[in-house]
């Protein structure tokens, strides 16, 4: 079926890439000696250990439980000891240490009963929704939001759109694609959960049109169906959520709104899968395809990889020059981010690790001062002008570069790839956000201090006026009782001078 | 591929090149000795400023803005200026109207216009005595050393006389013609420095411009909102006037094929330094600059407008920038166009 599509704003044509690591089919990595879980491996609130150092576990057992609304559980990717927990490189733009959970797996990959739950056209959306959450499924296709979350339009809100994104946009990452390819029946079949889970009434597949392979097996696989397999055309970031909306149904998600608002869902097609397999097989989110490539890698490839394996086990695996190793990036090109060092294991969102030499890379040109030539508001997706923005980040102008809408930004990197001064944009404007996060956090912390405050001088103030009226209430009572068997009457004096010293030390000592 | 700051100044070089052939067809030596001078002068004055100031040489005297700079300033002279209007020109250009600013991208104004402008208000003889096109001078050849000769200061060969070599631009002609009150037609059809649309030879040279700044817009180093607002307010003003009094007021045509109008609307207007950044603030600078040029030509006391025009809205590219932003994706209506 032909169906009209929408253009974006600017946008760029890149390198793709994606042969080198394309032409193989998909294989298992071979089982790590030590898995390392990060507990904060999505957006929201870290999960909580329920394993200590010493506890054996199960391939599929829940090692950390989600804590909050927006969380995910971690489960164990294999069978073996938990051998240590706290802090560990992890791997995050930050370049700090989180906590984790490490298990030396034992080799025997054993599996904990897994409770499957037979038809899903039986459940009701909250009980799916329930199955998808205690599975940790989080959005793989970057930002690993938790997946149950976006199940659920809210009260009053019906989904008109699901968007199934296998666009995969960005150079060098061919995981989705690969996935697409080698297992499109399980796509669908997630899809087709996710929409009941939704009741969505349309659902749309989008892949760019230079995986002519993976359209075809999702074609086939969706045949016979009223799903839309859609070819979207190769520029990046096409497969951002929002520029892919634009794409598909014309309409442009609200700056500060949720795609929901405008009646469209969108997930990743690796999280249709893991969907599938969390309802089919009980299976919780413990592994996913990934691809490792860049120059320095022999044979670049995609793998099953079990969640929580370190990068350079992958390395070794495909093949790797350290002494040539110029960037280690996990995620691509473009969106990526160095790694601190090989020793950080993989996580949930991870889709590539990226090794490049120098000669991958395009030649570092100088830095030169912005001409303002305008060709990075050419090339913004979200019509945002990149210039003003640098110039405002540039002068530390926290309150400009939000009226210049920075938190629009979806940080593409197009603006910074297209600049003739070479200028690198994108760090300005993180380097901005987190600024203004952290001025945030500030300002809530004074705020809850000066409440504090405020409250304590309240209730000083009353305890005040209540002592005083019980004084005033004592004496009345004295004066209308005049006659008192005297023993009680002091022992209530005393009780009562002890109290307030009390009180007053307790108040002493919050100062 | 992505472009350096380099590239896109060399493209800009490049597409004055056609225009550029024009100009030394019809006037000679004098065109080449100007701008090779210029160009050594801007790269000499660069690199003192950046050794004063402390920036490192090589990327900024490579990026070719002085280059651009030099060379749209020594074409906007007369072809036989003496060396030191070239000289003093391209200098403080360099030094006050770019370097002092900040250098590169830095600038509030054009830095050649300024140049031009300062040597305008300076010395108004030297730089309203423009050179005739060389068919107009029918008593001398004039060579490559004779222009030498002529700009630094040599004196005239033999046989040939300050009033042959020099006359009134087109424009000018046009506007004391039109005050003694002759007739737009017969000023045209009389005069020998006409051609057909413009000046003569200037409309083959604003061809040539013409063709460069295509090539410009197919390369993506200039957008075309500036040049087409220009050149469609400057030609929209033109043709109210032309259509209410044709005798005092000269076609739209003779305006876009005289003077620096078609220069100035792909290679001046469009520095992206000095003009603003979003699309629909570019459309009113643009627009702005053409309804200015042609407000100075006829009621002005200069003869060409092009380089105050600009300045002028140089001045305004804040302002604009401040109030018009382009729409963000995803404020504002959601239509499905
Ligand atoms: S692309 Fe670079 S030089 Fe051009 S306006 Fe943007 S930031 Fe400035
Ligand atoms: S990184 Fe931000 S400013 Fe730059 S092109 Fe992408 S969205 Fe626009």
């Amino acid at each position: 079926m032909i169906r009209r599509l929408w253009k974006f704003n600017g946008g760029v044509h890149l390198p793709a890439h994606k042969e080198e690591s394309a032409s193989h089919p998909v294989r298992r990595a071979p089982l790590p000696k030590r898995l390392i879980l990060p507990l904060h491996q999505h957006i929201g609130e870290s999960a909580e250990a329920v394993v200590k150092a010493g506890d054996r576990v199960l391939k599929g057992q829940m090692i950390a439980h989600a804590k909050g609304f927006v969380s995910a559980p971690v489960h164990a990717p294999s069978s073996g000891v938990v051998v240590e927990t706290g802090d560990l490189p992890v791997p995050h733009p930050s370049g700090l240490s989180a906590p984790c959970i490490v298990i030396e797996t034992d080799g025997a990959d054993q599996w904990t009963q897994l409770q499957t739950h037979g038809d899903y056209t039986r459940l009701d959306p909250s009980a799916l929704r329930n199955i998808i959450r205690e599975a940790g499924i989080v959005g793989l296709g970057g930002a690993g939001f938790p997946s149950f979350i976006k199940l659920n339009p809210g009260p009053g809100k019906a989904v008109n759109t699901l968007i199934l994104n296998g666009v995969e946009c960005e150079p060098y990452i061919t995981c989705d694609d690969m996935l697409m390819r080698e297992r499109a029946p399980d796509i669908i079949a997630g899809l087709r959960i996710i929409r009941h889970a939704l009741r969505a009434r349309e659902c749309i597949v989008a892949i760019e049109d230079n995986k002519p392979g993976a359209y075809a097996a999702m074609c086939a696989a969706a045949a016979g169906t009223d799903i839309h397999v859609v070819q979207v055309p190769t520029i990046y970031p096409a497969g951002g959520e929002k520029q892919l909306i634009k794409v598909l149904t014309g309409m442009e998600v609200p700056g500060n709104g949720l795609p929901i608002h405008i009646g469209v869902v969108c997930h990743n097609v690796g999280t249709a899968a893991a969907v599938y397999r969390a309802v089919e097989y009980g299976e919780p989110l413990i592994s996913r395809y990934m691809t490792i490539t860049g120059g320095n890698i022999a044979q670049p490839r995609n793998l099953e990889v079990l969640i929580g394996t370190p990068v350079k086990d992958l390395l070794d695996e495909c093949g790797w020059n350290p002494a040539t190793l110029d960037r280690l990036l996990m995620g691509g090109p473009m969106m990526g981010f160095a790694l601190p060092g090989d020793d950080v294991p993989v996580i949930k969102t991870t889709n590539c690790i990226l090794a490049m030499t120098a000669a991958d890379s395009q030649p570092q040109r100088p830095v030169m001062p912005c001409i303002r030539c305008g060709a990075c508001a050419d090339a913004c997706p979200v019509n945002l002008l990149p210039q003003q923005l640098y110039w405002h980040a540039h002068a530390k102008d926290l309150d400009k570069v939000q009226e210049y809408n920075l938190f629009d930004c979806i940080e593409c990197g197009c603006c910074s790839y297209v600049c003739p001064s070479n200028i690198p944009l994108v760090h300005y404007y993180r380097y901005a956000k987190t600024e203004i996060w952290a001025k945030e956090r500030e300002k809530q912390k004074a705020e809850a201090a000066r409440l504090r405050y405020e409250f304590r001088l309240q209730r000083i103030e009353r305890e005040k006026t209540e002592r005083a009226a019980k004084h005033t209430q004592k004496k009345e009572e004295l004066t209308a009782a005049p006659v008192d068997p005297s023993g009680t009457k002091k022992a209530a004096i005393v009780a009562a001078m002890e109290r307030a010293q009390a009180k007053r030390e307790e108040v002493k000592s919050e100062e | 591929m992505p472009v350096s700051v380099s590239t896109v100044m060399l493209r800009v070089v490049y597409a004055l090149i056609p225009g550029l052939i024009a100009y030394i067809w019809f006037f000679g030596w004098g065109v080449v000795v100007n701008i090779l001078f210029a160009v050594a002068i801007a790269l000499g004055c660069e690199a003192a400023m950046l050794a004063i100031r402390d920036r490192p040489l090589k990327p900024f005297l490579t990026d070719g803005s002085a280059l651009v700079t030099a060379v749209l300033l020594a074409i906007s002279i007369p072809p036989l200026s003496p060396w030191w209007i070239t000289l003093i020109g391209t200098a403080f250009a360099i030094i006050v109207a770019k370097q002092l600013y900040g250098g590169l991208g830095y600038n509030t104004f054009n830095p050649a216009m300024v140049g031009y402008v300062l040597l305008l208000i300076s010395f108004p003889v030297e730089m309203t005595s423009w050179q005739a096109p060389l068919m107009l001078i029918t008593q001398h050849s004039l060579g490559f050393l004779d222009a030498l000769r002529i700009i630094f200061g040599g004196g005239l060969p033999d046989g040939l006389r300050l009033d042959a070599l020099t006359t009134a631009t087109p424009l000018d002609t046009l506007k004391t013609q039109i005050k003694l009150d002759h007739n737009v037609d017969d000023i045209i059809s009389t005069a020998p420095i006409f051609g057909h649309f413009g000046g003569k030879g200037g409309e083959w040279i604003s061809a040539g411009f013409l063709l460069g700044g295509l090539w410009l817009l197919y390369k993506r180093v200039i957008n075309w909102h500036i040049p087409t607002a220009m050149i469609g307010a400057l030609l929209g003003m033109a043709l109210i006037f032309f259509i209410i009094d044709p005798a005092h007021y000269p076609s739209p045509l003779f305006h876009l094929f005289s003077g620096a109008t078609l220069l100035g609307a792909f290679f001046i207007a469009t520095d992206p330094v000095t003009a603003p950044a979003s699309t629909r603030g570019r459309l009113l600078y643009g627009a702005l600059i053409g309804v200015l040029v042609y407000v100075i030509r006829t009621w002005g006391g200069y003869p060409d407008a092009v380089a105050f025009a600009v300045l002028l809205m140089n001045l305004a590219t804040p302002t604009i920038d401040y109030y018009i932003h382009s729409r963000v994706f995803g404020h504002g209506e959601n239509r499905k166009d």
